[in-house]
């Protein structure tokens, strides 16, 4: 076991784990946050898709020895300074784009990666964006369209048009 | 959802004498008492009759619902809650629901079929309406005041000069026994306040923030973590397993072997899954090359032993006119849910405690007892909610597996989630299945002779006995799975939707049950009425080409039931099929049918682009219209129906389970392939036809059957090429069209 400090959610997490423990288990089990999820422990479905600075990574793949001194942010961390997690969230509400949910953290991780990389994306960049991450209950319209919802709530935003 | 070790002792209904909680107290029903004599009763109040298993009032007022049935992200919770909230006249944001648990809840049996709005909601509305009928006769009684002059505010009534009294206060110190009536108070047409009306899922916002929302979040105190390790394939013998280098690892508590199951639990999780890998490079197999690989599904399904049963015999067969024939096809194929499965289990002072996402706690309980050697009542089922599962998954598995690791380490919870390849290789498969039509036309176009066989393996090998868990045919004394039998009719398995909804004067429908195949089979949403359908309906259009005849048009022909015919139109009329102008590369498909020829009726119109080239058949949009019965939640059933298009898109393009003669090789997404955010359509609409007073009808497996045929049928209006062996992937349609 070795010991690791994480920048998660914006706080340091001194953690004692094996050096080769992907992120993903760190994050859930030793810090015990909930959003990020085991899906194939592959890198093939986005279940456990976090940020890292501003890029999103699947934490399945990981080793928490690799994280260093970036940046993580999980669904609990309340988002971005320009993006925050509450309009990601509503916008998931107001379309009901969940069905079981389990992709659906992944999801808001990696849009949220999205828009700190693009103030306004067009629908097939945000298609595109979106394909990495696996949703199995075909849910996939109402997601692209929380996301638009987003998207325009963000570009709304004054603070946005810096 | 709690996380907290329940009580020692968990017996049925402890509730009742403990936590203060007043309840509308008609007594602990006797199970036997119940089902003797409670036949005619609407929905599930069938099988559990008294109130108070579905409806109490607590000291504190507030109002729990209970239901037998469990949230599988098909919104159920929402639903039932808006139910109970309409007979109660409550807020449903005030009301508690709570789900399956073999301590508390009613014995609802499986969550499945697209029965919960049937069996639980049905049960629900009927139990509350009695239940607040009780309390206003009361109310009355207690106030003086007829009871037409009360009214209420949630869970008080209220005299015109404003004295109240709460349900509480009503129920407190009474003792008497209430069984349902099964009749409904009449109430005034538009008293809808919160049925028909969409209320917001109850529990997205939980899973949008990361809150405990799955079993797989729940952390008990000293929770320990456990992995199986399977054998190549479900034939392999183990000759041999070094255990002692894997029993040195760090963090490995205990290595767990009985006859080929293997498994380890460790102190930290991915200690467990190091330990898991080791393990399995430490055991030595011999892999029989048994599978039947290189075979097509025609071939493999036919050369199967089959039983056969004739499930409609009308008329006379040999019509004279224009014969056409054709046979279909569906692979293996995967429920494939985006959470592995997942469980754990606890023995503690000889009682296990089991948190699962099986689709029934009940006859999960039963098959764990046998399993175990332990009595029913030594073991408690509580669900918690898993990943989507769409039928039988690992579920209940992964369950028997945290028991066997349980009861080799008793004392601490024990957590055992599958890795993507236990789910992939190992999950019970949705069968393949062949399906042969023969029909014949008269000179008017319409059909007067009818034949179709349906060759399937089991849909329904889901426990209630021990041999049905993976592991227990795994152990030294191997459980032996017992005999599969088919559903019965009307709701069928094989031969689920085998008999059209269209008139037809001379038909036979014959279904040839497999029991026995190369791989365990179960329930895959829909069951056998995904392939049926998707025969029925491409056979129609067939039929409809040769009649020359608008496919529309030809289908209406053959209708009677007015609430088909209106379903039919509405999807044709939305999706503008008469004005329809044809693109180049692209067409249009229609399929309808009626779930089990008795719950939700669902047609599909689209429009597909086929690239020849490239094989790629994308679906632009689609239309569908749903006459579900009484709309409880519009926007849940959108949501199905939606998803049900979609998953079915995914399933009729892409999937099927890929294997050698030695082993499956869809062992993760890149060897099962689903469809992912490049290949949904642009759009897909829902037209829903509420039917306010008629019954509810499930819609979760309404959409899968016709969505399929609605894509043969318009890649064949695209190209010219008629897909009738699924799936409809780039590969086979370049060979197709070329």
């Amino acid at each position: 076991m070795s010991k690791f400090t994480l920048q998660v959610n914006g706080k340091p997490h001194t953690v004692d784990v094996d050096a080769d423990t992907p992120l993903l288990y760190v994050l859930r089990n030793d810090l015990k946050l909930n959003g990020a999820k085991f899906g194939c422990g592959l890198g093939q479905c986005g279940s456990c898709t976090v940020m890292l600075d501003k890029q999103p990574v699947m934490s399945c793949l990981l080793p928490v020895s690799m994280v260093g001194t970036r940046a993580v942010r999980t669904v609990e961390s309340g988002g971005t300074r320009w993006v925050p997690a509450v309009v990601l969230q509503q916008a998931f509400v107001d379309e009901q784009a969940a069905q079981c949910g389990y992709c659906i953290a992944g999801m808001i991780m990696r849009a949220t990666a999205l828009f700190e990389q693009e103030a306004s994306p067009t629908d097939a960049q945000i298609k595109a964006w979106m394909q990495p991450n696996l949703c199995r209950c075909g849910t996939h319209l109402r997601i692209l369209r929380a996301v638009r919802r987003a998207a325009d709530v963000l570009k709304a935003q004054p603070i946005r048009n810096y | 959802m709690t996380a907290t070790v329940p009580p020692k002792r968990p017996g049925r209904r402890r509730f009742m004498a403990g936590g203060g909680a007043l309840t509308l107290s008609f007594a602990l029903p006797l199970r036997a008492a119940g089902a003797a004599d409670a036949g005619a009763l609407p929905g599930s109040l069938a099988r559990e009759p008294w109130l108070d298993a579905w409806i109490r009032v607590g000291a504190d007022n507030r109002v729990t619902v209970f239901t037998g049935k469990v949230e599988l992200g098909q919104g159920i919770k929402t639903a039932l809650l808006q139910v109970a909230a309409h007979e109660l006249q409550i807020d449903p944001g005030r009301l508690v629901l709570e789900t399956a648990d073999t301590a508390r809840s009613p014995d609802e049996g499986y969550t499945a079929g697209s029965h919960s709005m049937q069996d639980s909601a049905t049960a629900i509305r009927h139990a509350a309406a009695q239940v607040r009928a009780l309390l206003l006769d009361k109310a009355a009684t207690r106030l003086q005041v007829p009871a037409a002059t009360l009214a209420q505010d949630n869970s008080v009534f209220r005299t015109p000069d404003g004295r109240r009294v709460s349900f509480s206060e009503l129920v407190a110190g009474s003792e008497q026994h209430v069984r349902a009536t099964g009749a409904l108070p009449p109430r005034s047409a538009n008293a809808r306040r919160y049925i028909g009306v969409t209320l917001p899922r109850v529990d997205i916002p939980g899973k949008l923030k990361g809150h405990v929302a799955y079993v797989q979040d729940l952390r008990l105190p000293a929770m320990m973590h456990g992995r199986v390790v399977r054998p190549p394939s479900p034939g392999a013998r183990l000759l041999g397993v070094d255990k002692a280098a894997v029993a040195r690892l760090p963090g490995v508590l205990e290595i767990v072997q009985d006859g080929r199951f293997l498994a380890v639990i460790a102190d930290e999780e991915y200690r467990a899954v190091k330990a898991a890998r080791a393990l399995a490079r430490a055991a030595r197999w011999d892999v029989p090359a048994v599978l039947p690989a290189g075979r097509d599904v025609a071939a493999l399904v036919r050369s199967l032993p089959s039983q056969s049963q004739v499930v409609l015999a009308q008329g006379k067969p040999g019509a004279p006119g224009k014969m056409h024939r054709a046979s279909y096809t569906r692979p293996f194929q995967l429920h494939a849910s985006i959470g592995p499965s997942c469980a754990i289990a606890l023995l503690d002072e000889g009682r296990y405690t089991v948190w699962t996402h099986s689709q029934g706690v009940f006859p999960l309980r039963a098959a764990l007892a046998e399993l175990l050697g332990a009595p029913e009542e030594a073991v408690r089922c509580i669900h918690a909610e898993g990943s989507g599962c769409y039928g039988h998954n690992g579920a209940d598995d992964v369950a028997a597996d945290a028991v066997l690791m349980a009861r080799a380490f008793p004392g601490l919870p024990i957590r055992v989630q599958w890795m993507r390849e236990d789910e992939h290789a190992w999950e019970p498969f949705g069968p393949a299945m062949a399906a042969d039509v023969q029909a014949t036309l008269d000179v008017t176009g319409a059909i007067v002779d009818w034949q179709y066989e349906v060759w399937s393996q089991p849909h329904n090998t889901r426990p209630g006995k021990a041999g049905n868990l993976l592991a227990a045919t795994l152990l030294a004394k191997p459980f032996i799975p017992p005999a599969p039998k088919p559903i019965p009719q009307p709701q069928g398995s094989g031969d689920r939707n085998a008999i059209p909804y269209y008139v037809l004067p001379n038909a036979r429908v014959t279904h040839r049950f497999q029991p026995a195949g190369p791989f365990r089979t179960s329930a895959l949403r829909s069951l056998g009425a995904y392939c049926n359908v998707f025969a029925i309906e491409s056979f129609m259009d067939e039929l409809a080409r040769l009649a020359k005849a608008d496919p529309v048009a030809f289908r209406l022909r053959h209708l009677v039931d007015p609430r088909a015919i209106e379903v039919v139109k509405l999807a044709a009329a939305r999706f503008g099929w008469d004005g329809y102008k044809r693109s180049a590369r692209r067409g249009r498909g229609f399929a309808f049918a009626r779930y089990k020829n008795l719950a939700a009726y669902c047609a599909v119109a689209l429009e597909v682009e086929v690239a020849l080239d490239t094989g790629v058949v994308r679906i632009v949009r689609a239309d569908a219209a749903v006459d579900c019965g009484e709309v409880v939640s519009p926007d849940g059933v959108r949501n199905q129906i939606e998803g049900g298009i979609v998953q079915s898109a995914s399933w009729t393009l892409l999937e099927q389970v890929r294997f050698d003669a030695g082993q499956v090789l869809s062992q993760d997404w890149a060897g099962y392939p689903i469809l992912r955010f490049n290949g949904v359509p642009e759009r897909v609409s829902v037209h829903l036809l509420d039917r306010p007073g008629q019954p509810f009808l499930g819609t979760g497996e309404a959409a899968q059957g016709p969505a399929a045929a609605a894509i043969a049928n318009a890649v064949m209006d695209a190209c010219g090429a008629r897909v009738r062996d699924l799936p409809l992937d780039r590969a086979r349609l370049r060979r197709l069209a070329t």
